[in-house]
């Protein structure tokens, strides 16, 4: 019965969705205001039903209900309630519903933080996000029903969840990751209602930031969620096996760290309109394209999901009306026209341009490192691989260039900088980045070009960011006045920077001062790191809640002390009878300790991977730190338009520009 | 923390030390860390794209210990991947030698970024032969100019 | 003049969409051999049946066979032997079997009990020859042709519709030179 109601108000939100991308529309192009009166409760009775549906699903999955196809093929009675809640994400059909929740969630947020708009502009935007709703409630109703029976054989149990997702990360990471590629909608959405109406200005670029950076904040928890994943669950100690899943996710994350930036100059300056509108549909149509890779099954990944071709078409189907269609929309209504405006060559619009440059470059790169397997076979050429090795060679250099222009540029004034006092203002960053550089390497230990590149990029981004800090808060009142004059929106541009200096330290450090061995331990026996000492105690066996486990214990010593014991696992699932690896992790700021049971070699041997993983956590915290600086970003008083009209001024450094919009809008 | 590492790298392989032997043991760290390299840069092709240093898969193993009896054999890196590809195909590589093939791969970056420089060159040249152009603004000119610029310009195309 | 650099993106879009189009449906993990057009690998191995007697490459000379490589721990190998069978005795295929990383009294009883398709089996028991074919996931099945060049390969089950669309005209054109 249940089931039912969820396909029901699945139907019922493709209708209110068909509605919503016609009505408001059409009142928006009539001048009708009956009729746009209409966006906001369709969107908010989207909302509604999708999350029914939802619950529904999620009911069936708590209560066992395998006569649903998809709770049968994902769940099992035996399954922790936890893990059968998060199961309904651990499919096809039900992680495309969360998408579609997402999607239903940010219609809504607009819905509901866009009252100081103007009608028309909200009317366009909720409509576009309706259209979007409607391809993919079309989707999941079509080829992908999550509510389908198993009738009249309803199976004893069910196949289970597969072990790789029963965990922790797998909870939270896909409601992260989908937050953030489905939040690049709403940039997308106002990017066409701008494009319809023509008024592609710096106000429609104020209106998309906050937006582009929430949904940019959401991706990048969830694509640090994805790495730490991978990294204990995956089981060898990797935290970025550039499969293409993962480029699936990094792609938008790209284009979306260039958009943010070029929405700045938009906003503040008024320029590269054109440029920033196709980045905004660029960076949803990648949202889209990588939806669609991993479903689809057209490339060979790690964690892809089952394919299917009527899927992958119908998906293209949509992903090709919903680019080509704005893509077309833009060729004809993006302004062509120079706006003359001077730039200094070492503005900061200058600076973000070029930041743009690389940041799609890197993106471009691992697009066509992504599709090239697939284009070459297209074409007859064969096949073809594109691993880590091709994007270390290719793809670092990029990062580097960006960190050392983000730190010279964080300097930059708008429409000029002169040049004699930029590079004195970074002599001493630079001075301090070197010494800094230098007394790292030494400590530890080895140098290789690579690594010093990387370490001093970190370095220079870091101290850039915190000596611009300092001078900005110098006051006559004191330090501590001037630190509290800043806005939060230049606070989160601060930490955001720290946290992509930290996550390429953390990502330099770990790659090449990282140490592992793999070596053939019995019980007793020990092992040495360095100065650690690894004993392999004893084996055990310890049944879970659905498998039972094979574990080993090691205790770790330096100089005789006790450094941490490690319990790593060999889990063999009592349903799908597969056999996970389930690493032994010492977790610290500065350093991962890492145990991973390998193979059985020999009667009472063991292949044992010990690891020693420098800083590797500086990568997911840096990602942390800049997810946190967008949420901080976005909690501006700018974008609180209710504060500001009340007469309050906000000490908004760049403000000059902006507020004058603000007053038209 | 430090220490651990500089004694790491000042011990060549703490093998005598120990009780324990690797699973592919080698002569120097040079060679021991030739070979993580290698493993890191073939492709197991039986797998859903894993590297053969993390599969499980038992081709992935016979290609290891191929790649471990090559190189105790003294075999070059080059010749290693050669073998490899004269077997299973190119497809084993993760770094795709540059080739008529992969002549797009590899250049579209390049391009990309030299694209792009070339872009914000022109864009700061145009914008000082405005500069040029236009020097003394009339009166009507700067505050049209002021309006652009302060992002209140309604009339794109 | 300048709208025209804007539809670049979209014309860049429909190319991407094109080739997305040829890839729904295709399976990413086929893997087309390394060795076709170039000669069975060298090796010397014993015979299935016969442990002393040792065969060379040259068993492929002269008449144009398929090469199959299997195992008793290969499910699917299980699955396609019927057909094998078949073709062997009925079609009057010549078929060369590979025992692949298996156990000899095992590979016996299976031929035993299930029929022996092959003129011939190779036992290669630390699957060396497998190795050198590129052999990535039993079965699989080679097209050799009367010189012993490897010119076509087949990864998994080989079944009625395999046959008739894929191996049979092969073995005809390759059979028609030789």
């Amino acid at each position: 019965m249940y089931p039912e109601l969820g396909q029901f108000t699945l139907i019922l939100s493709l209708l209110l969705a068909s509605l919503l991308a016609v009505v408001p529309l059409v009142g928006a192009i009539t001048g009708r205001d009956s009729l746009q009166a209409f966006a906001r409760p369709l969107a908010a009775g989207m909302f509604v039903f999708v999350a029914l549906a939802f619950a529904v699903l999620t009911h069936s999955f708590l209560v066992d209900d395998f006569s649903v196809a998809y709770v049968a093929n994902n769940s099992n009675s035996l399954l922790p309630w936890y893990y059968k809640f998060s199961a309904v994400w651990g499919g096809h059909e039900g992680s495309l519903l969360l998408w579609i929740l997402m999607l239903a969630g940010w219609t809504l947020a607009v819905a509901v933080f866009s009252r100081r708009l103007p009608t028309v502009m909200v009317s366009q935007v909720l409509s576009v996000m309706g259209m979007v709703s409607v391809g993919f409630l079309l989707f999941i109703l079509v080829t992908s029903n999550p509510f389908d029976r198993l009738l009249p054989n309803i199976p004893a149990d069910g196949a289970d969840l597969n072990p790789l997702l029963q965990d922790f990360g797998l909870i939270v990471h896909p409601p992260m990751l989908y937050m953030g590629y489905v939040g690049f909608s709403v940039a997308f959405a106002f990017a066409i209602a701008a494009l319809i109406n023509g008024r592609l200005d710096a106000a429609w670029a104020r209106w998309s930031r906050p937006w582009t950076t929430v949904a940019w904040s959401f991706l990048s928890v969830g694509i640090a969620l994805g790495s730490w994943w991978a990294y204990y669950e995956l089981g060898w100690g990797g935290w970025w096996f550039w499969d293409p899943v993962e480029n699936a996710s990094l792609l938008p994350w790209l284009a979306g760290t260039a958009l943010m930036h070029s929405l700045a100059v938009t906003e503040k300056r008024g320029v590269f309109k054109s440029w920033t509108v196709l980045l905004a549909i660029v960076t949803f149509a990648l949202s889209l394209l990588g939806t669609f890779l991993v479903r689809s099954g057209v490339l060979t990944s790690v964690h892809a999901f089952a394919s299917d071709p009527t899927r992958g078409a119908f998906l293209l189907g949509l992903l090709a009306f919903t680019i080509v269609s704005s893509l077309t929309l833009y060729a004809f209504r993006a302004p062509v026209v120079h706006t003359r405006v001077r730039y200094g060559s070492l503005s900061r619009e200058i600076f973000l341009l070029l930041n743009n440059v690389l940041l799609v470059s890197s993106m471009l790169l691992v697009l066509v490192g992504t599709l090239y397997p697939l284009v070459l076979d297209y074409m007859g050429g064969g096949r073809l691989s594109i691993g880590e090795p091709f994007y270390n060679t290719t793809f670092s250099p990029i990062a580097i260039a960006v960190g050392l222009l983000l730190g010279a540029g964080i300097f930059s004034r708008w429409k000029k900088t002169d040049g004699g006092w930029l590079g004195r203002r970074l002599l001493w960053p630079a001075a301090i980045s070197l010494i800094v550089t230098a007394v790292v390497m030494l400590g530890l230990g080895g140098f290789t070009p690579w690594a010093f590149a990387g370490v001093l990029t970190a370095t220079w981004v870091a101290v850039a960011t915190l000596a611009d800090l300092w001078d900005k808060s110098s006051s006559r009142h004191g330090r501590w006045h001037g630190l509290r004059r800043q806005s939060r929106s230049y606070y989160g541009m601060v930490l955001g920077h720290l946290g992509m200096a930290m996550t390429m330290a953390g990502a330099t450090v770990v790659s090449n001062y990282g140490v592992e061995r793999d070596v053939r331990m019995s019980p007793g026996e020990t092992a040495e790191l360095g100065d650690l000492r690894f004993t392999f105690s004893e084996v055990g066996e310890r049944q879970g809640p659905n498998f039972v486990a094979q574990y080993g214990r090691f205790d770790i010593t330096r100089d005789g002390k006790l450094v941490a014991t490690l319990y790593p696992e060999k889990r063999q699932y009592r349903v799908q009878r597969n056999v996970m690896t389930e690493a032994g992790i010492d977790a610290g700021l500065t350093r991962d300790l890492f145990v991973a049971l390998g193979e059985r070699v020999g009667d009472n041997a063991w292949a044992v991977r010990i690891q020693y993983k420098p800083l590797i956590r500086w990568l997911w915290l840096g990602s942390l730190f800049m997810a946190f600086g967008g949420f901080l970003a976005i909690a501006d008083r700018r974008y609180r338009i209710r504060e500001r009209s009340a007469g309050k001024v906000p000490a908004d450094s760049g403000k000059l520009e902006g507020d004058v919009v603000e007053a038209v809008s | 923390m430090h220490r651990v590492l500089m004694l790491f790298v000042l011990l060549v392989m703490p093998v005598a030390a120990t009780a324990v032997s690797e699973v592919y043991p080698f002569d120097s760290s040079a060679d021991q860390e030739r070979f993580r390299t290698l493993m890191s840069e073939l492709r197991c092709p039986k797998c859903q794209n894993q590297n053969i240093f993390d599969s499980n898969a038992p081709i992935a193993k016979d290609m290891r210990d191929e790649v471990y009896r090559m190189l105790q054999d003294g075999a070059t890196d080059q010749e290693v991947k050669n073998a490899l590809v004269s077997r299973f195909g190119e497809f084993v590589l993760y770094k795709p030698e540059f080739s008529q093939r992969t002549v797009l791969l590899w250049v579209t970056p390049l391009i990309a970024v030299l694209g792009g420089v070339l872009i914000v060159i022109g864009v700061i040249l145009r914008s000082r032969q405005r500069e040029d152009d236009t020097a003394p603004l009339s009166e009507e000119e700067r505050r049209k100019a002021e309006r652009i610029l302060s992002g209140d310009d309604n009339s794109p195309r | 003049m300048r709208r025209v650099l804007l539809f670049i993106p979209v014309a860049l879009a429909v190319a991407l969409g094109i080739v997305l189009f040829a890839g729904i449906g295709k399976d990413p993990n086929r893997l087309e051999s390394a060795l076709i057009g170039k000669p069975v690998p060298a090796f010397e191995l014993a015979d299935l049946q016969n442990p002393d007697a040792v065969h060379h490459d040259n068993v492929f000379k002269g008449q144009v066979s398929l090469l199959n490589v299997w195992g008793t721990w290969c499910p699917a190998c299980r699955d396609e032997h019927g057909d094998l069978v078949r073709l062997a005795n009925v079609e009057g295929v010549r078929i060369i079997g590979l025992n692949y990383k298996d156990n000899r009294d095992a590979a016996l009883q299976w031929l035993d009990r299930l029929g022996n398709p092959y003129a011939l089996s190779l036992f290669d028991p630390q699957g060396k020859l497998g190795f050198d074919l590129g052999v990535y996931g039993a079965p699989e099945t080679y097209v050799i042709d009367a010189e012993g060049i490897v010119r076509y390969r087949h990864v998994g089950v080989v079944n009625e519709r395999v046959w008739l669309d894929v191996l049979q005209p092969l073995l005809q054109q390759y059979g028609g030179q030789g």
